[in-house]
């Protein structure tokens, strides 16, 4: 069914656990932030920073955190596979 | 509330939707062959699919639903773009690449790639009908709104609109004009929204003092529609909502705040008084009555968790386990919706499939950062339409101008046609290449194929046009968390397991995905969500604790999986993965 060649889909292991690695930061950070709204909401009404609200401070840190982090994974993925770099 | 259409508005939308059309139709002129219709080819670019990604699924849901929710109830429709992005991170860190490389077609050709089981196809094919079906609602929902305001015409008319435009661009030439379409329409919405959030941080915030008297809007027994005990006309309507009472102390008598930066933005808003309005239904021999009420609340309280979500302030467990639940359907659902999966096999390989994702998360995290100062520019615009949430972004951009109203309602109907594309795309590829050619095993050549599939989008058009009609009085974000929770109770357990657990066998997968189908899918409809807004009783009645699933049946999935793999024996496995 698969036109897709052996050798290609095979994930290089240290390209797999850095993914991993990376999503398993974020599980924490969201389901973190999920714990919160749940158990402690009085904290996300807090404004240590200022302006602007733990709640939304830390809900737009979470959507940074995800871009960040999947350029981090699409940099390391492209040290690890690719000596050569970018095949396309 | 009565709209009234202007030539400005139906020549912009006409433009939008004749453009998006004619595209599909020029598209459809190649020849096509089966890999053509169902997979572009395998070359679409992957800069070019990942901002298809965002066409794709940033649906009415996302445009209309969060926007509308955060308009009405504060930070808690902030938190439905929290889950939809954070779905991604399933998508690019365990999804993408494996998907990439095991499938074809469709995700059921990934999950049955090591076994060639009939019992897979099918049961997986019939999972992406079931959650391509609930994903469909919430997007003709969203288009019979957009079409009552724009184009004076009846809420069944855009969504019999919207149904005939989606069969027509799949129809016409697959995968490769539902790609282009999801790509002008990403790049529109992004843009847009930028461009709408900056005028609402230009415009600042200003103090208006409209009525606060309450107002009732009745339905008579013969349909006729009252404001207020008199018949609703444009003259006599209900007023429009949503309103500044009053500006941080630090701004003395002064009525207006002139530019704000963003977070100055939020930080004002976070001082001000906001008055939002609820409504509450009744029924009397004299027919259905909802009476529309004023609050003046603290903006700091809007800006909290809990306004729409009410369980996170009452402490009720049950209320707590329906937020996480759903929470964890956001997580889990992404990398399990057909329609986003089949995306992976347009570009060349792995490696592309991992790009396109990174780009689909930078422009769908923009446009979710956006949602926050459009939900709060409309909450503050005075412009709201007291009886739908779904339409607070355009009514938005309509106290900006008519012809910005056309503009952003026009992209948001196109919105719907990106996303509906590919659900109707994901539907197709089920019936025709899952069920048709590989379950049944009735030969097909090319043509016939790509013939089957059409006939099959076809079909789901019309049965997205029945729904959306039947569904109308629904919050567009609200159904789509019910699409996610079956499609990550039903597809992301076998799709997990089969990738990183090598016990895993057919009769696991196959027991996984009809077993959290199936679990999602009765508990919906034995929710008290379900009770109270589709079968009109009391919630009271609803035999199960909470009204989202994921929590329980995402696990129990899993537990499936394991149980059954572990009770059979494992197959040869033809390819590793």
């Amino acid at each position: 069914m698969t036109e897709t060649s052996e050798p290609e889909r095979s994930r290089p292991g240290r390209a797999t656990r850095i993914g991993f690695g990376l999503f398993w930061i974020y599980v924490i950070l969201y389901f973190g932030f999920i714990a919160l709204v749940l158990f402690r909401p009085d904290v996300l009404s807090s404004r240590p920073f200022g302006g602007v609200n733990l709640a939304i401070a830390s809900g737009l840190g979470l959507i940074a955190a995800a871009l960040l982090l999947s350029v981090v994974y699409m940099v390391a993925c492209r040290v690890v596979e690719s000596p050569g770099g970018e095949r396309h | 509330m009565l709209y009234e259409s202007s030539p400005v508005a139906i020549a912009i939308f006409a433009s939008f939707v004749l453009a998006v059309v004619g595209l599909s139709f020029w598209l459809g002129r190649k020849g096509q062959s089966a890999k053509g219709y169902y997979a572009a080819h395998g070359e679409i670019h992957w800069f070019i699919n990942g901002i298809a990604f965002a066409g794709d699924y940033l649906s009415a849901a996302s445009f209309l639903g969060i926007c509308g929710m955060i308009a009405f109830h504060g930070f808690d429709g902030f938190l439905y773009s929290i889950g939809f992005l954070a779905g991604w991170i399933v998508a690019l860190f365990v999804i993408a690449e494996p998907i990439k490389s095991l499938g074809k077609f469709t995700f059921a050709d990934a999950l049955d790639a090591k076994f060639k089981s009939r019992g897979i196809k099918l049961s997986v094919a019939i999972s992406t009908l079931v959650v391509s079906i609930f994903y469909l609602i919430p997007q003709m929902v969203g288009a019979g709104d957009l079409i009552v305001p724009l184009l004076g015409l009846p809420h069944a008319v855009g969504v019999i609109l919207v149904g005939v435009a989606v069969t027509l661009i799949v129809v016409t030439a697959g995968m490769v004009s539902t790609t282009w379409v999801q790509f002008i329409k990403g790049s529109l919405l992004v843009f847009f929204c930028g461009v709408l959030t900056s005028m609402i941080l230009a415009r600042g915030l200003t103090v208006n003092t409209g009525s606060l008297e309450p107002q009732t809007r009745s339905v008579t027994p013969d349909g006729r529609v009252l404001v207020d005990g008199e018949p609703q006309t444009r003259d006599h309507d209900l007023r429009p909502v949503g309103t500044l009472a009053a500006l941080p102390a630090r701004y003395g008598d002064a009525t207006t705040t002139g530019p704000l930066g963003a977070l100055e933005y939020l930080s004002v808003l976070e001082d001000s008084r906001i008055v939002t309005w609820s409504g509450k239904k009744s029924t009397d021999a004299s027919g259905t009555h909802t009476v529309f009420t004023p609050t003046e609340k603290a903006g700091a309280d809007l800006l909290k968790p809990g306004g729409y979500f009410k369980g996170l302030t009452t402490g009720k467990l049950a209320d707590k386990l329906d937020f996480a639940s759903l929470m964890l359907a956001l997580f889990c659902g992404t990398a399990s919706l057909p329609h986003i999966l089949i995306r992976y096999y347009t570009v060349k390989d792995a490696a592309a499939a991992r790009k396109s994702t990174v780009v689909g998360i930078a422009a769908i995290g923009a446009f979710y950062v956006l949602t926050l100062f459009l939900g709060l520019g409309a909450m503050t615009s005075g412009a709201l339409d007291p009886t739908s949430t779904n339409m607070a972004a355009p009514l938005l951009a309509k106290s900006f101008s008519e012809t910005l109203f056309a503009v952003i309602s026009a992209i948001a109907f196109t919105t719907v046609l990106g996303t509906v594309s590919g659900l109707i795309m994901a539907g197709s590829g089920a019936v025709a290449h899952d069920l048709v050619e590989n379950v049944l095993r009735i030969p097909m050549d090319d043509a016939a194929k790509v013939r089957c599939g059409k006939i099959a989008a076809v079909g789901l058009g019309i049965v997205a046009m029945a729904l959306g009609i039947l569904f109308r009085n629904f919050n567009v974000s609200f159904l789509v968390g019910w699409a996610f929770n079956i499609a990550a109770s039903a597809n992301l357990p076998a799709l997990v397991m089969l990738l990183f657990w090598p016990r895993t066998t057919k009769e696991g997968i196959i027991s996984a995905v009809t077993v959290g189908m199936l679990a999602s899918l009765a508990w919906i409809l034995l929710s008290a969500d379900t009770f109270e807004k589709v079968y009109g009783l009391s919630r009271d009645a609803s035999p199960v604790p909470f009204s989202q699933p994921g929590l329980v049946t995402i696990p129990l999935g899993f537990l499936v999986l394991v149980v059954v793999s572990l009770l059979t024996k494992a197959q040869p496995r033809g390819k590793p993965a």
